[in-house]
């Protein structure tokens, strides 16, 4: 049951991020957008994350450079990397950029650096991190697997049938484990 | 959405599909295009059609290009081609979509600028679906407003014809009336057709100034400053989409007027002995005034003089309003009471006139002292219960969202009112001749810095009384005219060359003079009555007030009172002239809420700055209203637009007062030489 140990992993392996903090509730939401129609829908999404990320990196790279240091600027690059993170769910790193932010708004060139450094780091962690899991989850099985297992929950098993509407994926399903 | 394809296409009883919000077609504008791919991703999911759109100006060119082919917007705050506000304004004026603003920057400041830009919603990033699956909701309930406002709007336009007509009839001596009406006529149609003109979709229904879009506009004001909140800027700050300059000069100048009246009739209402606080608008108010007519003249004498001397007119021309406003609705009886009633406004008078009740006749000064104080200081004595009356009238009228604050805000309102006024008659004057530009600047000033709120009721209040007998007064105002309008000195733009000698007093008298006396004063005359108080404080702005108030109010000879209605009090308002003009054009009651409006910014923006004190204003408005409707009746006199600053507030008062019945205010207006404010608007 290599499948299965796999699966098992994928499972684990998804679950530490959240315990350690890599992650949030938002990389449970777009999992949750993840469906039949788009199977690969969150890693999509990551890449795309990760391509457009690093011209922001860039950009604030550039600023840092500059002397004296454009805060203002500096904080508009941040505020726009952080919106970017924040929407996939990569914690650590939002939490970096509110602290270069922070320093932005100090005045910290400083602070700023250490914190962009740090803020890489984490950065190339995550990176590293979500594309072992992708590739763990494509080898265990597109469908289940790369999705996270939809919790079923059967409080009206017709309900699906009749309702015409918008229903919560949440809703969705029948749990069963 | 099927039923909701085409907005404006449905009504609020229409069924609409069972697939709603199903098809709900939504626009996406984000540069981060992560965000962007999970926005789309969300809306798909709650089975609405997603365009998703990287750049601002590419969303408003697809917004362009197809009017109808979207229901709902949403945007990022921080775009780098173009903020994500201002495309929240284009949005709004061009189509009039609801419009969600998204930002990861959840901080109070940005959240409250989405919402005075008009954002129907606003979302912290990152977005999560719950708080997309609802947004249909904010497409209903636009469509809805919509649906109501036309409604409302047509009936409510037909409404205001129908009384001023009435009015108009009541109003016998004033031979402007027919002037007015026409005018007025002239104007709403002209408004209408400038109206239509505006948007190329629906017919532009009258605008309702709702609680919020009153609290826009004031927000908007009080960011431009009271001396800048010209409707243009006012239109652009407030980011409504549908709004017309032109609504908002209307509003603008309605809120002044109001603010005119009310002092005025706060005025009247202290002169006259009349409930004091409450004068129940009007009736109360019609009885004292009688006996405050008497007084008022021997008041209005008084009136200027301690306000000359003391510097107090405003207090005076106060009284000398309230009782011209007393005057002439005592003289007026039937007359002055169906503006009371009309105008609600003008109950305030009665009420206001309290604070010189005891004394309206000995000694304005005393009163108007009283008042002055209350323009100078603002929350003068009279100014709390002025304002609480104005604050009532106010009420009654409805529109003018005045609320009445506290007394300390009161006075400060009345004062404002009274720059409205002031402003307003400028702005009549600009109507009538062009003049308003004066008013603006001068009296939004003064109204705060004196208590001329307070001397102007004061005045207004001595005024009325001198009108009783018929506004023989005409001829004190004339001297009251000449009192040294000190607080002219205040107002900037005071100076109005009313006509009168002393140029204020002729704005008072203008306001009230009625015919005979007025002619310089009689444009303003009608406003003078509110004015004067004004101009004591603003010494421009009653003037301006008057004479706006004339001329907007006048067109419909009534239309004072529906002025009123709109004292949306805007403290920044109050300059604007352009509102009071542009009122005109949608009748008087705009103007007249116009002219308030800007003169309770004046007053207000120093003190409130808020739309409340404005609605506290707006009492004074009705004084203004008061006078307004005896401007009307001073058509007569031609206020040739002689606006005259600060003087005016007293004088003018006891001229408008004294002559109440007979003047014709309409054209008193132009009279008003309304400093600062006005004119500036006048431009347009």
């Amino acid at each position: 049951m290599d499948r299965n140990q796999v699966h098992r992993q994928v499972a684990l392996m998804r679950q530490s991020f959240f315990d350690q903090g890599f992650l949030d509730e938002q990389f449970i939401q777009l999992e949750e957008l993840q469906d039949e129609a788009n199977p690969n829908f969150v890693e999509e999404v990551v890449t795309l994350y990760y391509r457009d990320s690093t011209r922001l990196i860039l950009n604030i790279e550039q600023a840092l450079e500059k002397s004296p240091l454009d805060f203002n600027k500096l904080d508009c690059h941040m505020h726009q990397f952080k919106g970017s993170s924040s929407s996939i769910g990569a914690k650590k790193v939002k939490s970096e950029c509110t602290q270069f932010r922070e320093y932005c708004k100090a005045g910290n060139g400083e602070g700023c650096m250490r914190t962009f450094q740090q803020l890489k780091k984490e950065y190339a962690i995550l990176k590293k991190k979500l594309e072992t899991y992708f590739q763990m989850a494509r080898q265990a099985g597109p469908k289940e697997i790369a999705c996270r297992p939809k919790p079923k929950l059967d409080i009206c098993p017709d309900l699906e049938k009749n309702y015409v509407g918008w229903i919560p994926s949440r809703f969705r399903y029948t749990f069963s484990f | 959405m099927s039923a909701a394809s085409s907005s404006g296409a449905w009504k609020p009883g229409e069924v609409v599909s069972d697939q709603f919000p199903a098809g709900l077609r939504v626009l996406v504008v984000d540069d981060d295009p992560t965000c962007l791919v999970i926005l789309e991703k969300m809306l798909r999911t709650c089975l609405y059609e997603v365009t998703k759109c990287n750049r601002a100006e590419i969303a408003l060119s697809l917004l362009r290009e197809n009017k109808n082919g979207f229901d709902i917007v949403i945007s990022d705050v921080h775009m780098p081609d173009m903020d994500g506000f201002k495309l929240l304004e284009y949005i709004g004026l061009e189509m009039d979509l609801p419009v969600i603003m998204m930002s990861a920057d959840d901080g109070k400041n940005v959240v409250m600028k989405g919402v005075t830009h008009g954002a129907c919603d606003y979302l912290i990033k990152p977005v999560r679906i719950e708080a997309l699956k609802n947004i249909w909701q904010h497409v209903v309930r636009k469509k809805k407003n919509e649906w109501k406002d036309l409604e409302h709007s047509g009936s409510v336009e037909e409404g205001d014809r129908q009384p001023k007509q009435s009015e108009d009839a009541d109003y016998s001596s004033s031979v402007n009336e027919g002037n007015w009406r026409n005018a007025k006529r002239r104007k709403d149609e002209e408004d209408e057709a400038e109206e239509r003109d505006d948007t190329s979709t629906l017919k532009k229904p009258r605008v309702v100034w709702s609680v919020e879009l009153h609290q826009q506009f004031v927000a908007a004001v009080n960011q431009l400053g009271i001396d800048k909140a010209v409707p243009k800027k006012i239109l652009e700050l407030m980011n409504v989409p549908g709004l017309t300059r032109e609504n908002v000069a209307s509003h603008l100048q309605t809120l002044k007027c109001n603010d005119l009246v009310q002092k005025y009739r706060l005025y009247l209402r202290r002169l006259s002995g009349v409930s004091q606080h409450q004068n129940g608008l009007g009736n109360s108010f019609m009885g004292p005034q009688d006996a405050s007519f008497g007084s008022m003249s021997s008041l209005n004498g008084l009136d200027l003089q301690a306000l000359a001397a003391s510097g107090q007119l405003p207090a005076q021309s106060l009284a000398t309003l309230q009782a011209a406003a007393l005057g002439r609705s005592a003289s007026k009886s039937g007359i002055n009471m169906s503006l009371v009633d009309q105008r609600n406004l003008f109950s305030f008078e009665a009420p206001k006139l309290r604070f010189g009740e005891g004394q309206p006749q000995q000694q304005l000064s005393n009163s108007s002292s009283k008042q002055v104080n209350l323009l100078h200081g603002i929350p003068t004595t009279m100014e709390p219960k002025q304002l609480a009356n104005l604050h009532q009238s106010a009420q009654s009228f409805g529109n003018m969202s005045m609320q009445v604050n506290a007394h300390g805000s009161q006075s400060s309102s009345l004062l404002m009112q009274m720059g409205q006024p002031q402003s307003r008659g400028q702005i009549l004057n600009e109507t009538t001749g062009g003049h308003v530009s004066r008013l603006p600047s001068s009296i939004g000033q003064p109204i705060l810095s004196n208590g001329i709120a307070g001397g102007v009721l004061a005045r207004n209040g001595v005024v009325e009384n001198g009108r009783g007998p018929g506004y023989n007064p005409v001829s004190q105002t004339s001297s009251m005219v000449n009192f040294p309008m000190n607080h002219n000195a205040e107002l900037p733009g005071n100076g109005f060359p009313l006509g009168s000698s002393p140029g204020i007093s002729s704005l008072t008298s203008k306001g009230m003079f009625q015919e005979d006396v007025n002619s310089e004063i009689k444009g303003s005359r009608g406003f003078v009555q509110s004015y004067d108080i004004f101009n004591e404080l603003h010494h421009h702005r009653p003037q301006d007030w008057e004479l706006q108030n004339v001329g907007l109010t006048f067109d419909a000879s009534q239309h004072a009172n529906s002025v009123q209605g709109n004292l949306d009090v805007l403290p920044s308002v109050l300059v604007s002239q352009q509102g009071f003009s542009s009122s005109q054009k949608s009748g008087q009651s705009r103007n007249t809420s116009a002219v308030s409006k800007a003169m309770f910014s004046v007053g207000e923006g120093s003190e409130h700055g808020n739309a409340q004190n404005i609605g506290q204003h707006l009492n004074p408005l009705l004084v203004d209203h008061s006078l307004k409707v005896k401007a009307e009746r001073i058509a007569d006199t031609s206020c040739e637009n002689t606006f005259y600053p600060e003087h005016f507030g007293q004088e003018d008062l006891m001229s408008a007062l004294l002559k109440p019945q007979q003047e014709a205010l309409g054209p008193g207006e132009s009279e008003f030489d309304f400093d600062g404010y006005t004119m500036d608007n006048i431009p347009g």
